[in-house]
């Protein structure tokens, strides 16, 4: 019965999220791009079993309303292709606001991106503070020993020690009250809209845009797909696409 | 610049799901408004989820773009944790492909599948900013008008309503699109005006150029007012449904709704006769789409949008003449990734060789609906399945690997006995023990449903069964379900069927008991969380109505019905007669393969039905409950067993 297995073709892409699609969910994302591909007519293996299902791998999600010009998505192919030709195949099969940055092949076996991703970077945007409040409520953060959040987990409230997920807060250096926020995703991650609330009484999340991704290649971060990038439009990341 | 995206988006963050609320399906033409254009609002009355795949308000969105003197965009009503957050902030029903006030299109049309969303319309004609009343609007104020299956007793919203089409929206909608058009290059004189041309189309109704009179619970007199209203209007029926191959972009949304997938529709009507279907009744006749046109349907559609299923929608599917050949062809499609789904699967094996060859993986749960449980009770019905027809189809599907059964029954019906609602868990308990012949974790589920008679078939005369009749019923069915392996009862909330049959046949007087309903808080009452039986108590006591008259009363032969006027092209005779002849439990066969007896949908209209195949699918009775001449073995390859 051990028929010989055949060949897979690993490819990473990595897009932006940005506009309206912001406040698709992670599951509407993971829909969205099967019906992408099999638009594009791309050789994507499928699972075996009853329920066969196409072999796709999702970075961290992204939190719904969040922008993103930082995603990834790992697929498995059933032929070798010109990475290049990618970005130009999948951007007319999706929808307006998700935008194909790059693609390359990577070698099988790599570690899922949900484990290697050791940070985010956030730009986080917020209402209802000055940028002076704002300065000294992120010093007060980071001075912290500890930040003991409660939240629900499987129905159950559980309280995490979250200060160790915060690398970094900076102040953002434009015309914008905000900040760039680097956070861990492990052991429990801390989503924008969390770190916010700890910021105190009357400061409200605007919008937030994933920056980057980060994963740990011989001591050094690197972005899990290095690329030339076309720099993405500052537009999309002040306002919503029209 | 008009949208209100820019108030909208920062509310999004605070509510489930915002995805429902941007639009951007793949589809979506977010049309320029052009000042001279007809603007068209197609507002499904319920969440986005269940509102967005309507194939009806699709193929209308689509056409309307398609003229150059019309736009159309699309709303839902938005759910509850959205609505008070727009009524904070002081903001409208907006569409979602433009986001643009609800009151900024000349029609508010909306689509009427069911009854229970009524208080529904009158929230979303409320959030637009429009009087509830017709009487009260301005001549600025859009037209609201309504389509649908609803719509043939419209009187219950005949108050909020400025005009009502019946039957198939394709062509109507361009002389409605002409004649506003026409009133609005006037400047929107004034409504009277624009009422009186709308009501010279045909198919349309303008309920206030209409006045009725009461004699207690009954209606007295029912006539125009008006020099341009007619007497009668009678429905719309496009002859050649192969001359709409619409939607032709289906939209694809990017939030999870209810039948996401591709849809295609492969006939209109519906002709087997069951006579508690009001869709089988008012949609007559059977018109075909050529299996050609179906094929090149589905195979664009799979292309276009990337879906890997498709349902070939219908009344009953399996009668389609040309199933065979296009589900073996759309198998063939796409290196075989394609799954396919009928969402209405007739009640023999033949249904189940089909269901086998589209099903070759995961065959987890099959769907019949026998309707009732004694052979008695399906020829009052007209639901002709024998039991010989269930038990094959049932023990078919347990024999190729499905473990699952569902079977549909109604109870409430009329005539029925406690032998018949007893019958429906013998039905099921048999087809139980036929699934453990084949497999230790065969289940079958009963789901059982109140009987809500309706407008347009023979059992509009029937007084539906009271709420606390149908809880006796459902009990007895559960006393009687308890020590039986392997079956598991289902039921609706016997209420919910109360206030679906008052807003079914009720006459202008449901309107005050609607809007009653709607001002105590009452919407989204088709979902059980936010039903309360009370309210529409509250609401028949407040108004002096009583519940006994409008829903549990047998009405007469001469008695004068709150939808005379309105017409589906079947004569009230034909219908008084399959009344009677369902009390003397005497079947009808399907006409498509026998001769007329003339209901009137295609004499009438002078139309006929669009069938490929002048005789009935070989295989099981086909329903039909005639000993068929069978046509041999059904050439269906079956797949493999698991």
């Amino acid at each position: 019965m051990n028929a010989p297995r055949p060949p897979r073709f690993f490819y990473r892409i990595r897009y932006a999220k940005l506009g309206k699609v912001r406040f698709t969910s992670h599951r509407d994302t993971a829909r969205i791009w099967e019906r992408a591909l099999r638009r594009a007519e791309l050789p994507v293996a499928r699972s075996e079993g009853f329920n066969p299902h196409p072999k796709l791998s999702f970075g961290l999600a992204l939190p719904t309303g969040a922008e993103s010009i930082g995603e990834y998505l790992d697929v498995e192919l059933t032929e070798s292709l010109d990475e290049g030709t990618l970005p130009a195949r999948l951007d007319p099969c999706l929808p307006v606001g998700f935008h194909v940055q790059g693609a390359a092949e990577v070698e099988p076996g790599s570690q899922s991106l949900q484990q290697a991703v050791v940070r985010c970077t956030w730009r986080t945007l917020v209402r209802g503070v000055g940028r002076s409040d704002l300065a000294e409520r992120l010093d007060a953060v980071l001075g912290a020993e500890e930040l003991v959040v409660t939240r629900e987990r499987k129905g159950q409230p559980v309280t995490d020690d979250v200060r160790p997920t915060i690398c970094s807060l900076e102040l953002l250096d434009d015309d914008h009250t905000g900040f760039v926020a680097e956070l861990a995703p492990q052991p429990r991650g801390l989503r924008p809209d969390e770190l916010v609330a700890l910021l105190g009484d009357g400061v409200f999340l605007d919008r937030v845009c994933r920056l980057h991704q980060w994963i740990n290649a011989d001591g050094a971060s690197v972005e899990p797909l290095a690329l030339d990038l076309q720099p993405t439009p500052a537009r999309a990341l002040e306002t919503s696409a029209p | 610049m008009s949208s209100i995206w820019a108030q909208l988006e920062p509310l999004l963050a605070q509510v489930t799901k915002p995805a429902r609320y941007i639009g951007c399906e793949d589809g979506m033409v977010a049309p320029r408004h052009d000042p001279s254009d007809v603007s068209w609002l197609l507002t499904y009355p319920d969440t986005y989820e269940i509102g967005l795949p309507n194939q009806g308000l699709q193929i209308i969105y689509e056409l309307l773009n398609e003229r150059e003197d019309a736009v159309a965009e699309r709303a839902y009503l938005p759910w509850v944790d959205l609505l008070p957050l727009l009524r904070r902030h002081g903001l409208p029903l907006f569409s979602v492909d433009t986001h643009r006030p609800a009151n900024e299109f000349d029609l508010l049309a909306f689509n009427l599948s069911a009854e229970l969303v009524y208080t529904n319309v009158l929230e979303c004609i409320d959030l637009a900013g429009i009087p509830l009343h017709a009487a009260a609007r301005r001549p600025g104020d859009a037209l609201v008008i309504a389509g649908g299956h609803c719509t043939y007793n419209p009187e219950p919203l005949a108050d909020f309503v400025d005009a009502v089409v019946l039957g198939d929206g394709e062509e109507v909608i361009a002389e409605i699109t002409d004649v506003v058009g026409e009133w609005k290059r006037a400047n929107k004189p004034d409504r009277l005006g624009i009422w009186r041309a709308l009501a010279g189309i045909d198919g349309v109704y303008v309920p206030a150029l209409y006045q009725a009179s009461y004699d207690g619970p009954r209606l007295r007199s029912f006539e125009p007012i008006d020099a341009a209203a007619p007497e009668r209007i009678e429905k719309r029926t496009i002859a050649d449904l192969g001359q709409w191959p619409y939607p032709r972009r289906q939209l694809v949304p990017l939030t999870e709704v209810v039948h996401d997938r591709l849809n295609v529709e492969v006939f209109r009507g519906c002709t087997r006769g069951c006579r508690f279907c009001q869709a089988g009744m008012i949609t007559r006749p059977v018109r075909e789409r050529p299996a050609e046109q179906v094929r090149t349907m589905v195979e664009d559609g799979l292309r276009r949008t990337g879906y890997d299923e498709v349902a070939l929608t219908s009344l009953s599917t399996a009668d389609f003449s040309g199933i065979e050949e296009v589900i073996g062809s759309t198998m063939n499609f796409g290196c075989g990734d394609v799954s396919v789904s009928l969402p209405s699967l007739r009640v023999d094996a033949f249904t189940v060789k089909i269901a086998a060859q589209i099903q070759k993986a995961r065959r987890t749960g099959l769907t019949f609906a026998p309707e009732a449980g004694s052979w008695r009770m399906r020829q009052v019905i007209n639901k002709l399945i024998t039991e010989e027809d269930l038990y094959s189809a049932v023990d078919s599907a347990f024999s190729q690997g499905w473990r699952r059964i569902k079977l549909y029954f109604l109870t409430g019906l009329p005539t029925e006995t406690d032998e018949d609602t007893l019958g429906i868990l013998e039905l099921a308990r048999r087809s139980a023990e036929l699934g453990r012949a084949h497999t230790n974790g065969a289940t079958v589920s009963a789901s059982v449903g109140g009987f809500v008679p309706k407008p347009f078939t023979p059992f509009q005369w029937f007084g539906q069964n009271t709420v606390a009749e149908l809880q006796r019923k459902i009990a007895l069915l559960r006393d009687g379900s308890k020590r039986d392996r392997g079956v598991q009862l289902k039921w609706h909330d016997p209420k919910a069927t109360l206030a679906e049959g008052l807003a079914s046949r009720g006459d202008r007087r449901m309107g005050a008991v609607i809007e009653h309903v709607w001002r105590n808080g009452g919407i989204f009452q088709e979902w059980s969380e936010y039903f309360d039986l009370r309210r529409w108590e509250d609401a028949m006591a407040a108004n002096g109505l009583n519940i006994d008259d409008f829903a549990y009363r047998h009405r007469t032969e001469s008695e004068l019905l709150p939808w005379d006027h309105l017409s589906a092209g079947l004569h009230k005779d034909f219908l008084w007669q399959d009344w009677r002849d369902a009390l003397a439990e005497v079947g009808l066969p399907d006409c498509r393969w026998t001769p007329c007896y003339d209901c009137g949908a295609c004499t009438g209209y002078g139309i006929e039905h669009v069938v490929a195949s002048a005789v009935p699918p070989a295989g099981g009775s086909q329903g039909t409950g005639q000993d068929l001449a069978r046509g041999g073995e059904v050439p269906v390859v079956l797949g493999a067993r698991r």
